[in-house]
């Protein structure tokens, strides 16, 4: 089976600039409409962590489900 | 939040940083920081200086032993710091207008003395902080405030001059390549025992450079940056022409045998207590 994987972003750092948004291969990620970024399909994540690597205020975090 | 072991080189209460939304500064850092752990180097063992900009104030973010000095003489402190205490490992965090306008004298010679010390070139080729002035790294034809009809003045290619000024490790990357940025910083701050590391960093100014020049969002800057980025063993195939506008990644000088300052420095100081 596939691996899953948790995707958490903090609120209190995310400024909403939309870089992982854009980057995200398999479109896990929006907006809300607080201008945070938020997974709205966290089950079709891949892992590959350009997110984590590529977000500015360090605000996103993907951990390997158990 | 990011993971455990760079969240604990953060000072998280100094968070959210005062960088604008997508500033190309933030991924450094966080590289900057992967880096460190990964290479699993104690905090204590970690001095972090810069000089004055945007950039400089990474610093400020980071829960290691750090400096803030006057505007581009952050190499002048990190050579002190070297001096006084050659175990550390010290990342010089500066930007363009800090490394290679005000402080371009001291940049070059610590070029030449190989000293051994990171020096972490970001470049957003402005002067962002003070309102988008012109820096010695603005394209040719870019508008600024003091440019408002396009730069006339030919670029500095920062990777070049500190290879002319001696260098023995230099490597460009941009942030479009935040995992190549990793890498290169590893292998730069482990080069640190056998002398002077030199990293240009591309980033990207969207609020002065940016929205001047028709690049004002985030994903814009980054996408040109991946679009115009040409790795190295690529561009040697390529001519002049094709390369115009491009911006030559990966790693152009790696001297493994070289002899670092402070090495050099003990030698002398044997010599003249023989004598």
């Amino acid at each position: 089976m596939a691996k899953k994987f948790d995707i958490e972003v903090f609120n209190k750092w995310c400024k909403g600039c939309g870089l992982c948004i854009a980057i995200c291969p398999k479109k896990v990620l929006e907006l809300s409409e607080q201008v945070k970024s938020t997974p709205v399909r966290p089950d079709d994540c891949i892992g590959c962590r350009q997110c984590e690597n590529v977000c500015p205020d360090m605000a996103i975090t993907i951990k390997e489900r158990d | 939040m990011p993971r455990e072991d760079v969240k604990k080189l953060l000072r998280t209460k100094f968070m959210p940083h005062i960088w604008c939304p997508g500033c190309g500064h933030g991924i450094i850092m966080h590289a900057i920081l992967r880096a460190i752990a990964d290479l699993k180097i104690p905090k204590e063992q970690v001095c972090i200086s810069s000089g004055i900009g945007c950039s400089s104030r990474m610093p400020g973010y980071i829960d290691a032993c750090t400096l803030h000095t006057a505007h581009g003489r952050s190499l002048a402190f990190a050579t002190g710091v070297r001096l006084a205490n050659p175990d550390l490992t010290i990342v010089n965090v500066m930007g363009d207008g800090d490394g290679t306008a005000i402080g371009g004298n001291h940049f070059i010679h610590a070029c030449r003395r190989n000293i051994g010390i990171t020096a972490v070139v970001m470049n957003n080729n402005i002067y962002g902080m003070t309102g988008g002035q012109a820096s010695p790294t603005t394209p040719e034809g870019a508008f600024a405030s003091t440019a408002p009809y396009g730069a006339i003045d030919p670029t500095f290619d920062i990777c070049k001059l500190a290879e002319g000024a001696g260098a023995t490790f230099v490597a460009r990357a941009t942030v479009a390549q935040p995992v190549m940025c990793e890498q290169i910083l590893k292998k730069a701050i482990l080069h640190q025992k056998k002398g002077f590391a030199v990293v240009e960093l591309v980033s990207y100014c969207h609020t002065q450079f940016g929205r001047k020049n028709k690049r004002s969002r985030p994903m814009d800057n980054f996408n040109y940056l991946k679009d115009n980025s040409v790795m190295k063993a690529k561009a040697d195939t390529m001519t002049a022409e094709e390369l115009k506008g491009k911006i030559v990644i990966g790693e152009f000088v790696n001297i493994e045998d070289a002899r670092e300052y402070t090495k050099r420095y003990d030698e002398v100081i044997a010599r003249a207590q023989k004598a």
